[in-house]
C-alpha cells in the first residue's frame, strides 16, 4: 500500500519536494537563533503545508492557508518582534531544570516510534466513508464546502464569529495601557524636572 | 491516483514532534508559540489527509475551524506576550514563574 504503482512521478516529485520543505522548516524553526529567522522558517513550512493542501485537492483551504496563516499570522509574529525588540538572542545559558532538554528530545523520538509502532500494528484510516458528505464528484471544492460550513455546521460557524469578536476585545484589552494614571503622574513629574532645570 | 495518504501522516507526525520537542526544548516565549502553530498545521495536514482517504468534506471543515481558532489564539497570545514584555524586559519561559508557589 505505501507504494502504489499508480501514482504519477509528477504527483510523487511534488510531494517530496514539498515535504523537504516543510520539515526543514519545521527545523529551522526549532534551532534559529534569532526570533526573526523562526518567523521566516514558519513561512517556509507553511507555504509547504499550503503545497500539500494543493496536492490533496484542498484547493479552498490552500488559499486560506497562505492568506491567513503565511499572510496575516507570520505578519502579526513579525510585528511583534520588531515592537518589542526582542531582536538580539536572548535565550539562558543557565537551564533550571538541567535534563529537560534531552528529555524533550527523548520523549518526542519516544513518541513518534510509538506513532510508527502502533501504525505497523494496524490501519492508517478507518470509519465510515462520507459521512459528512463527499469530497469527491461533481462540483467544486469550494461549493462542497461552503454546503457543510452553511447546513451541517452552522452553528459552529456561527460561534466561530462570537469567537473572533471576543478575541478581538480580548487583544485590546490585554495590549491597552494597564496604568493610565501612573503614566499621567511620571509625565508631570518630568515636565516638573523640566521647569526645574 | 495521487501519493497514498499514508506518506501525508508520516511527514504530519514529524511535523507534529518537531514541533512538541521545539515548545519543550526553546525558552524564547516567541517561538515556542511559533512551534505551537507548527503542531495545528500538522494536525490540519492529518485531517486533510483523512478527508481524502475517507472522501469526506467533513476533515476539511474542521480545518477550516481549526484555522479560525488558531487566528484567535494567535491574537490573544501576542496580546498576553505583549504585555509581560511590557512589565519586564527579558521574558524567557524561565523568568516568568511568577505564578510557582
Amino acid at each position: 500500500m505505501l507504494l502504489a504503482a499508480a501514482t504519477k512521478p509528477a504527483d510523487w516529485t511534488v510531494f517530496v519536494i514539498a515535504s523537504v520543505i516543510v520539515l526543514a522548516g519545521g527545523l529551522g524553526v526549532v534551532s534559529a537563533r534569532h526570533p526573526v529567522h523562526s518567523a521566516l522558517f514558519l513561512v517556509q513550512t507553511l507555504f509547504g503545508v499550503a503545497v500539500l493542501f494543493v496536492e490533496e485537492a484542498a484547493q479552498f483551504l490552500f488559499a486560506v492557508q497562505v492568506i491567513v496563516y503565511a499572510g496575516a499570522i507570520v505578519v502579526l509574529f513579525l510585528f511583534v518582534i520588531m515592537l518589542l525588540g526582542v531582536g538580539r538572542p536572548r535565550e539562558r545559558i543557565v537551564d533550571v531544570l538541567k535534563a529537560q532538554r534531552p528529555v524533550a528530545l527523548l520523549i518526542g523520538v519516544l513518541g513518534l516510534a510509538e506513532f510508527f509502532g502502533l501504525i505497523n500494528a494496524s490501519v492508517w484510516a478507518t470509519g465510515t466513508k462520507s459521512s459528512a458528505g463527499q469530497l469527491t464528484g461533481p462540483g467544486s471544492n469550494v461549493e462542497k464546502l461552503g454546503r457543510s460550513l452553511f447546513s451541517t455546521y452552522l452553528l459552529a460557524f456561527e460561534v466561530t464569529s462570537a469567537l473572533l469578536v471576543i478575541a478581538v476585545v480580548a487583544s485590546v484589552v490585554l495590549v491597552r495601557r494597564p496604568h493610565a494614571a501612573a503614566d499621567d503622574e511620571a509625565r508631570e513629574a518630568d515636565a516638573e524636572l523640566e521647569r526645574a532645570g | 491516483m495521487s501519493v497514498p495518504g499514508a506518506w501525508y501522516l508520516s511527514v504530519a507526525a514529524v511535523l507534529f514532534t518537531i514541533g512538541a520537542v521545539g515548545l519543550l526544548v526553546r525558552r524564547n516565549v516567541l517561538i515556542m508559540f511559533m512551534c505551537v502553530e507548527l503542531m495545528l498545521n500538522a494536525v490540519n495536514l492529518t485531517f486533510i489527509t483523512f478527508a481524502r482517504m475517507l472522501d469526506d468534506v467533513g476533515g476539511q471543515s474542521i480545518v477550516f475551524f481549526v484555522m479560525v481558532v488558531a487566528a484567535a489564539e494567535v491574537v490573544v497570545g501576542l496580546g498576553i506576550i505583549v504585555a509581560i514584555y511590557r512589565r519586564r524586559v527579558g521574558a524567557t519561559a524561565d523568568d516568568l514563574h511568577i505564578l510557582k508557589g
